[in-house]
């Protein structure tokens, strides 16, 4: 399959890592994987936050950029972010409608009929649960509340991970409870936000875990915030980057080699 | 114009109507204006009347800590008499089966009859121990019973204000499920209706389920098998 | 803070009701609200303080998290949920597109069985008709059923004002009332107070409460059934709000657990009736769906113990006089909006309160209004209007993550989140033109930025520039607005390139960037 990754933005400017694992796990599964430059964001960040108009444009460039998969020239568009799936699915469309664009919505609701979460693509669309990975750590999931009530991913990132080689799975107690990221509400309500994320991380402690991981950097990028403060010693992994470790080329901290290194390679 | 003409008028606008718009279909009882699926369940697996619907509903009623007897329809007024023990004083509805009033008598209770004009008052019922009567229907699903002031069901306020209620349900007033009750009241939905589900309780405090509050504290329901 | 080896201070509440002479259970929030559907600062600010009451926090947790389990375990063990869902959604939404109708219905059929219809555009003539008619009644005091309608718009204070005393009767209701509060929750308004707090309100300020009371809830009950029985028995005129009502057929209906709703719906000769004008229903049949609704996602029983349904009014079978007040106040204009309508399909069942997150952590009281909690973040400021609301009503559709928790809990399927989102928006855009702002300018200059793949690379790299400047390390503290993420949060390292300008060097690409 040819596949189009949706890197998102906040994963290619701030965890460039997760991109290349997802690039990496896809060719080992034998896929050709394109990057379209003219790609940046979805609009979510200007929906949540209550400028639809300014994410129009935002929009209008997403659609653009992944419109060949509907021409044909692509199989499908992957990104390993739950929620920016579901803002294709379920905000773009209305986004372009309430300026009054007509095509640009269905052209929207055409590109995202094709793109998919990574655990949707992997299971759905490839087939596949066993991805040949090794990940000798103890980890626990959080199902990121987008994935999990808006893109109802189910255990699909479970059944991934329980085929890891060397992984133990371990059970995250509250685990559907939101972690307080919510985009700007974090800041907004930065009080109430980092209650919540506190509560999290002391979940993600009492798991026992050495690794958590999901399925969106957004919500990570919060939980691993408030777990490095406490210097609790627990890793946020995201999910591509476990499914692309193997033994031959195990998982290594970011930044201690360059990021799309096997490409170059 | 009056608070009726500006309200409506506000809502007629607010659906993008004239103020003297046109109806969007016919009034109730007529075709919607949004299609209303109905795919959820009238009958269940219980039967109206049987075995099952009786167990059923025995177990739910239970589950609120109301209590529950069994007998068979020859044993009823002893049945009543026996749970009414204790109870000095007992309301009767107009309309109960003679029979049931005749052992209560037996039972040495003091009966006080509310008859139509001559209703029973609240400050007298106050002073009295309990209450006996029939109901409408039962929902065998949600261990509900309910009253529509029929023959021998009374006034609303006789089931209210003594401390006891004392109902007998036939087995072939029970129903298994919500809507089927519904389906049967839609007869008459101008009687008062008390939906009545184990003895008054509150959450209030803590979420602490505490039965008894200012309803009966007691109910205890006579039900009579197939 | 208290001094090592001495006696810790009183606290200022404590001083302050010894001098006035007054029991020290001081009321919560403790300034008297202006307006019950909009108090307080903005929830942000309001949340803060909230947030620091470890004990309110440990009474929400428990009490949310028990009644989450309960509804869980109800609404799992009926296989057609989702259709009665789909079926309550649809029913609701019908009866929005036909409001004129339903409603004209419902006053001929109310009056037909002898009742009286009366109409209120806001509040103030909500409470101007019900003082009316209990002057009418020759009242000096009423009882009431809880009711969100006649809280709303502040009933019990306008009564008071008139010389009239109203009193709550169910046991929440009381406790909040005794105490002075203000509810923090729509099922439970109590719900911030824990059992010893509860005692102490009713020893203080209930004047028949049995010497030496416990704190078990029991006992409580008990006390508050003898202080109100006498109440029930003398009033000549109740006053309660309606779960729905049946166009078709006039029929209104009062749902509860404890007995308070039937002594008022029965006993007294006058029944007033306060109903927003979205609770109407269009037909009987319609009950089967919401009576199961209902229930099940409020207090996750099967069916609460006592549901009052009258038809008018019944001969010699309790209230002989009987009115229905159909209340705007604010719904016609939530109506006008086409996303924002969806809020008027409410049951007031509050499964979106328990369920929801931030609410688990800042109790209601932070939502500054009688409606807190998701529903009451769509509700509230579409009741007040958005053209020109302050900014603490403006606060309120931004008080969620859009974690969707409380769309897949509602029993009526309103899809919270779309609505908050579209109200974020109506926040920020209706009315006048604002001031430009800070964070305004900072989303147009970031559409831009987003909107480009090569303008969105250049500033990748400039971010980038900061990674290498860093080396791996993590910022632990920023200025404002970057404060309030390392509040409690370390910022991740920053990667030195970004994956666009990796996958660049890595491979040659040809512009759809294929190898």
């Amino acid at each position: 399959m040819r596949i189009a990754l949706f890197t998102t933005c906040l994963v290619d400017g701030l965890f460039p890592h997760a991109a290349a694992a997802t690039v990496r796990l896809l060719e080992r599964l034998g896929h050709e994987v394109v990057v379209p430059p003219g790609q940046a964001c979805c609009g979510q960040m200007h929906v949540n936050s209550g400028y639809p108009a300014q994410a129009e444009p935002v929009v209008r460039n997403h659609v653009r950029a992944f419109w060949p998969v509907v021409a044909g020239e692509w199989d499908a568009v992957v990104a390993p972010s739950g929620s920016c799936v579901g803002s294709t699915r379920h905000q773009q469309a209305r986004v372009a409608r309430q300026a009054g664009d007509e095509r640009l919505a269905v052209a929207a609701e055409r590109v995202a009929a094709r793109t998919y979460e990574l655990s949707e693509l992997l299971v759905d669309v490839l087939g596949v649960t066993d991805v040949g990975a090794w990940f000798p750590h103890t980890v626990t999931y959080h199902p990121t509340c987008h994935s999990l009530r808006m893109l109802r991913v189910g255990d699909r990132p479970t059944r991934l991970l329980g085929q890891v080689d060397g992984l133990r799975l371990v059970d995250l107690p509250d685990a559907d409870q939101c972690c307080g990221f919510g985009g700007t509400f974090a800041l907004k309500n930065s009080a109430t936000s980092v209650a919540m994320v506190s509560d999290k991380a002391d979940c993600v402690q009492a798991s026992g875990a050495e690794v958590v991981t999901a399925g969106d950097w957004s919500c990570l990028m919060n939980i691993d915030g408030a777990l490095s403060r406490r210097g609790a010693g627990v890793r946020a992994v995201h999910l591509a980057e476990i499914l692309a470790a193997t033994r031959g080329e195990p998982w290594r901290p970011p930044g201690t080699r360059p990021a799309a290194a096997r490409s170059a390679s | 114009m009056t608070a009726r003409e500006e309200v409506l008028a506000a809502v007629r606008a607010a659906l993008g109507r004239g103020p003297d718009g046109e109806p969007a279909s016919p009034v109730p009882g007529g075709p919607r204006a949004v299609h209303v699926p109905r795919a959820y369940r009238v009958a269940t697996g219980t039967a109206p009347g049987s075995v099952a619907a009786c167990d059923l509903l025995e177990h739910r009623l239970l589950d609120y800590r109301a209590r529950v007897t069994r007998c068979g329809p020859d044993d009823v007024a002893a049945t009543v008499a026996r749970e009414l023990a204790g109870a000095a004083s007992v309301a009767v509805p107009h309309g109960l089966p003679e029979a049931w009033v005749d052992a209560v008598r037996v039972g040495g209770a003091s009966v006080l009859a509310d008859e139509p004009g001559r209703p029973l008052g609240a400050a007298a019922l106050d002073r009295t121990d309990a209450v006996v009567t029939g109901c409408r229907v039962a929902v065998a699903d949600t261990g509900t019973i309910v009253l529509d002031a029929g023959p021998g069901q009374g006034r609303r306020v006789l089931t209210l204000v003594p401390d006891r209620h004392v109902c007998v349900v036939r087995a072939d007033q029970v129903v298994g499920s919500v809507p089927e009750a519904v389906r049967l009241l839609e007869a008459h939905p101008d009687r008062p209706l008390t939906w009545i589900s184990g003895p008054s309780a509150t959450s209030d405090i803590e979420l602490v389920r505490v039965e008894g509050v200012h309803g009966p504290r007691d109910l205890r329901v006579v039900l009579v098998g197939p | 803070m208290a001094t090592p080896g001495h006696a810790p201070r009183s606290s200022p509440e404590r001083l302050v009701s010894t001098y006035l002479g007054m029991p020290g259970v001081p009321p919560k929030p403790a300034a008297e609200p202006l307006d019950p559907l909009r108090w307080g600062p903005t929830f942000p600010e309001a949340a803060r303080g909230t947030l620091g009451d470890a004990q309110l926090r440990t009474n929400l947790r428990r009490a949310t998290r028990t009644i989450r389990d309960k509804r869980v375990a109800v609404t799992a063990e009926l296989p057609d949920w989702e259709a009665l869902r789909d079926a309550g959604a649809a029913i609701k939404a019908d009866a929005m597109e036909r409001l004129p109708e339903l409603l004209e219905q419902l006053e001929v059929t109310v009056t037909a069985r002898g009742g009286t219809v009366h109409w209120a555009r806001d509040a103030a003539e909500a409470n101007r008709i019900v003082t009316d008619l209990v002057r009418a009644a020759g009242a000096r005091e009423v009882v009431k059923v809880k009711s969100m309608a006649t809280q709303e718009i502040g009933l019990n204070e306008h009564l008071e004002a008139e010389g009239i005393a109203a009193h709550e009767t169910d046991l929440a209701e009381l406790i909040v009332q005794l105490a002075g509060d203000r509810p923090s929750h729509i099922l439970v308004p109590a719900i911030h107070r824990n059992r010893d707090e509860i005692r102490d309100v009713f020893r203080t300020r209930m004047p028949d409460a049995p010497a030496g009371l416990t704190n078990e809830p029991a006992a409580l009950a008990m006390a508050a059934r003898a202080h109100l029985r006498a109440l029930f028995l003398r009033a000549d005129v109740a006053i309660s709000g309606a779960n729905l009502a049946i166009a078709g057929t006039g029929t209104v209906a009062v749902v509860e657990s404890e007995g308070n709703g039937r002594m008022c719906l029965t006993l007294p000769r006058t029944l007033v009736t306060v109903m927003g004008i979205e609770k109407v229903l269009p037909d009987f049949r319609d009950l089967e769906v919401f009576l199961q609704l209902l229930p099940r996602s409020s207090t996750g029983e099967r069916m609460n113990p006592y549901t009052t349904m009258w038809t008018g009014v019944t001969p010699g079978d309790g209230p002989q006089d009987f009115h229905l007040v159909l209340l705007d106040n604010g719904r016609t204009r939530a109506l006008a909006d086409e996303i924002g309508r969806q809020a008027l399909h409410c049951i007031r069942c509050s499964a979106c309160l328990n369920v929801c997150p931030v609410y688990e952590r800042t109790g209601g009281h932070a939502y500054g209004s009688v409606y807190p909690g998701p529903i009451g973040a769509i509700l509230t400021p579409q009741l007040l209007g958005l053209d020109d609301a302050d900014e603490a009503t403006a606060s309120l559709p931004f008080a969620s993550t859009l974690c969707g928790a409380c769309y897949d809990a509602c029993p009526v399927k309103i899809d919270i989140p779309t609505a908050l989102v579209h109200l974020r928006d109506r926040a920020l855009h209706d009315g006048a033109p604002r001031r430009p702002t800070a964070a305004g300018a900072a989303m147009g200059a970031a559409a831009a930025v987003l909107s480009s793949g090569p303008r969105f690379r250049w500033a990748l790299r400039a971010s980038a520039l900061a990674g290498r400047v860093l080396g791996g390390r993590r910022v632990r503290r920023l200025p404002w607005p970057g404060s309030l993420w390392t509040a409690g949060r370390d910022l991740p390292a920053l990667p030195v390139r970004s994956f666009r300008d990796a996958w660049a060097r890595a491979r040659r690409t040809d512009g759809r960037g294929r190898p």
